[in-house]
């Protein structure tokens, strides 16, 4: 029944967890090693990865995915207002009501397929972000966000603004100051934080990996490449489709728990149709249907809209310091378009170049050039690996 | 499901991984320890001391954003010593001496804030882990303001407001590590109510278009609460998206409400393009109950008023500075930025600019950057020369207090960037609040230790 994995896929499993856990040297060098980017990394590559199991393996494009994180984050932030700041029941309840509004949300949209789908999903989330914005606003605080409070300077002051923390209270403990979500005391914020979220994130590559290479992963592949044929050989796929969006959910929110776990502030504009259609930019640009593919898209996005965006005139003025004075200025006015507040700008561009020039993503990239490297041969193999990217490991 | 056939190797790779994790993991949790060696988060070791503009270059309030960063460049000029010295020639404590702060440079870095809080919260962050920034300014939207001022209590840094507005920001959601320079909602009502009540009487029925998140909800609250003193009456109250640009699904029905004032709690593009719709449909054209239909924007600034243009003609509203001020500090001020940059400074930029040099003036005064230490020297500070008059920066609350101004579009503008008068200058006893009113609590100040 189900295949066990191969000696490569153990490979790939210990060579991706030893990446995910030296970040923090090797991101050094671009400045990027710091607890807060490095934690976007893990927790969006996971929601990637989660968002890859539904687009990789069934094809169904879902633009509504950012409604499961966003649901995900709010779940998590009333469990640290009303159970406790430990971080596991967080987890726990993320995951599972994720994955029941996943169900609701698959239930129906699943009906149709195609653009129908796309569209259907768009329209829920959208929903979803507007509900949360306003009519939910005693839920979930609006457009302020949905904060853990309580701020006291002693333990004889009471809980206020709705916090509870039944769990917290019955096992007498009582925070000082701001409440800060923790792992049976270990803070996750800084770097313990990070190293909860890509020990998750390993995890959930495990599963991934797992699900790819079993007779399920195989099934939702079938599914991908004829529905059709799969139908008038008798099988019924719907089931298939809404295991697989579940736990595509499931994964989103759980990526959204982390988000409050590690920051415990939850904001209605992380279900907002640009998130959704982040996730879908993260998935191609690394490679739809690979494994790593989609860490690595989340990676670069996030990079980018963390560190370019940060780049101002002086930054680059310091970067192009050899040239002399009048190309160094011509060279920084001309960077400034791409940097700084033009971010946008530079994810686009690359963004159409991968597409146009890559359509299997990063991943497509670094085959053609291992490809290039191993053997100098004609490129007619070449382009006619680019359309299959489904059937790649890893 | 792969484990159906454990096997020796498996067991062992399985093995080899969770040892890694938990190797290396000990390692890391005491690397954050040693980067903190000094007494208090982000203690600058070189000869350069940082500081974090946080500020919206995208979305509904990119204008004030790119403003406010004006100003704060203006004002590390000014501090490490470069240009004309602006507000440090007339600022009444004379502890800067145009050679940085503490003996050290000042260094700068900047984020965009996106207008929304995760973005916000992600790009202060930044500045505090990695380019280790110990204080933190900017905003120009409440709720972005409260996030990152709560992350900035979390982490350890100050946290010195910008363009914020609401009630919450220095009430309800205050911060001990947080300074706000800019006026509120509450201090708009009552200086607002005595100019409206002469201009428009007391029997009025009003309508409130809101932006739906704090600094809209406090507004509305605090305007119903001082109109309704003078004899006003609410007809509704509707929320708005922020950054909606459309709002004329919003307008059709304030006509047949029976309302004769309308209320825009809007600011920013919102308010050029909710108040430019409104004249569009020909509101102000109107007559209900016997009287003119007039539109009231409570919280004004010189930038919105340009982007709406003829539509902002004898509108009233409130600001916390305009550089049409005549005093020497407001003067040298928009001197100095003309010839930066060449125009006029808006509101935004001249409370981000105090605040950048109120900061480094509490950390000379007080000889160190530890935050505790910093606030303290904050806390009842009495200045002048910055523009507003005399102000105090209230130890209760961290909230500054100083005369409000009430202004109207101008009729007959002179210049593009002369498009309000100043109707009214409220002085600071009438627009002062117990500190109790708002609620909330500052809590204990955090050094990040």
């Amino acid at each position: 029944m189900l295949r066990t994995l191969s000696r490569s896929d153990w490979l790939l499993l210990i060579v991706f967890a030893a990446v995910v856990l030296t970040l923090p040297w090797t991101m050094q060098p671009i400045g990027a090693a710091y607890p807060d980017l490095l934690q976007k990394f893990a927790i969006y590559g996971l929601f990637a990865i989660g968002f890859n199991i539904l687009f990789g393996l069934t094809g169904y494009l879902s633009f509504g995915h950012a409604a499961f994180l966003g649901v995900g984050s709010y779940a998590a932030v009333w469990s640290f207002k009303l159970l406790t700041m430990n971080v596991l029941p967080a987890l726990a309840l993320s995951v599972a009501v994720a994955g029941v509004f996943a169900f609701l949300i698959g239930y129906v949209s699943l009906r149709r397929s195609g653009i129908y789908f796309s569209i259907l999903t768009l329209a829920f989330a959208q929903m979803s972000y507007n509900l949360a914005y306003s009519v939910f606003t005693p839920i979930t605080n609006g457009e302020t966000g949905l904060q853990v409070r309580a701020i006291r300077a002693s333990a004889e002051t009471p809980l206020r603004d709705g916090d509870v923390r039944i769990i917290d209270q019955a096992l007498g403990v009582q925070e000082v100051g701001i409440p800060i979500s923790n792992l049976f005391g270990m803070k996750m914020s800084g770097y313990p934080g990070f190293y909860f979220c890509a020990v998750l994130l390993i995890i959930g590559f495990f599963i991934a990996l797992s699900i790819s290479r079993s007779n399920f992963g195989m099934m939702l592949k079938a599914i991908k490449s004829n529905q059709n044929r799969l139908k008038y050989t008798g099988v019924h796929t719907r089931p298939y489709l809404i295991a697989a969006f579940v736990i595509s959910g499931m994964y989103a929110g759980l990526a959204g728990s982390l988000l409050s776990i590690t920051d415990p502030i939850a904001g209605a504009e992380r279900m907002q149709w640009t998130a959704s259609g982040e996730v879908v930019l993260m998935t191609i640009l690394g490679g739809a249907g690979t494994l790593i593919g989609p860490v690595l898209g989340a990676g670069l996005i996030k990079y980018a809209e963390q560190k370019v965006s940060s780049w101002n005139e002086g930054i680059l003025h310091d970067a192009f310091s050899l040239l002399p004075g009048p190309v160094q200025d011509f060279f920084v006015e001309f960077a400034t378009l791409f940097v700084g507040e033009g971010w946008h700008l530079t994810l686009g561009l690359m963004f159409m170049i991968i597409v146009i020039f890559l359509p299997g993503g990063l991943m497509e990239g670094f085959r053609r050039l291992r490809r290039a490297l191993t053997s100098g041969r004609s490129s007619a193999s070449r382009t006619m690996s680019s359309t299959s990217p489904v059937q790649e490991r890893g | 499901m792969t484990f159906r056939n454990p096997n020796r190797r498996k067991i062992l790779k399985i093995g080899a991984a969770a040892g890694v994790t938990t190797l290396a993991t000990p390692y890391f949790f005491s690397r954050g320890a040693f980067a903190q060696s000094m007494d208090y988060r982000n203690a600058p070791e070189g000869d350069t001391v940082t500081l974090g503009f946080n500020v919206p270059q995208t979305g509904a309030y990119a204008d004030e954003g790119a403003d406010e960063l004006r100003a704060y460049q203006l004002a590390v000029e000014h501090l490490n010593g470069e240009g004309d010295g602006g507000m440090l020639n007339t600022f009444s404590s004379k502890a800067l001496e145009g050679n940085g702060v503490n003996g050290k440079k000042v260094a700068f870095v900047t984020g965009d804030t996106q207008t929304k809080s995760d973005a916000a919260r992600a790009s202060a962050k930044r500045m505090i882990e990695n380019d280790g920034a110990v204080m933190i300014t900017g905003g120009s939207s409440s709720g972005v303001a409260i996030a990152v001022q709560g992350l900035c209590q979390e982490a350890g840094v100050i946290f010195m407001a910008g363009l914020t507005h609401s009630n919450d920001t220095t009430g309800k959601d205050k911060r001990a590590n947080g300074f706000r320079h800019f006026f509120n909602t509450e201090m708009t009502g009552a200086a607002l109510a005595p100019v409206l009540k002469n201009a428009y009487g007391t029997d009025r029925k009003a309508y409130h278009l809101t932006a739906d998140y704090t600094w809209g909800w406090s507004q509305e609250g605090s305007i119903k609460k001082y109109t309704e003193q003078l004899g006003w009456e609410t007809v509704d109250a509707v929320r708005t998206p922020l950054g909606a640009g459309d709002f004329s699904q919003y307008l059709t029905p304030v006509l047949n409400s029976g309302a004769d004032v309308l209320v825009l709690n809007h600011y920013g593009k919102d308010m050029v393009n909710s108040l430019t719709q409104a004249v569009q449909f020909g509101l102000r054209d109107k007559q209900v109950n016997g009287k003119d239909f007039v539109i009231v924007v409570p919280l004004y600034s010189r930038l919105m008023a340009q982007g709406a243009g003829e539509n902002v003609k004898g509108i009233f509203g409130s600001t916390n500075w305009h550089w049409s001020l005549q005093d020497e500090g407001s003067k040298a001020f928009v001197k100095s930025f003309g010839e930066k940059y060449g125009f006029p400074p808006s509101q935004a930029a001249h409370t981000c600019y105090c605040q950048t040099l109120l900061y480094a003036d509490a950390a000379q005064r007080s000889g160190t950057f530890q935050p505790s230490e910093v606030g303290k020297a904050l806390e009842g500070f009495e200045f002048d020369g910055l523009g507003n008059g005399p102000v105090l920066y209230r130890e209760a609350d961290h909230q500054c207090f100083k005369d409000v101004l009430v202004v109207k579009g101008k009729e007959n503008p002179d210049s593009k960037f002369d498009l309000l008068e100043v109707v009214e200058i409220t002085p600071r006893e009438q627009v002062e609040y117990p500190p109790e009113l708002l609620g909330g609590e500052l809590g204990p100040y955090n050094d990040g230790v």
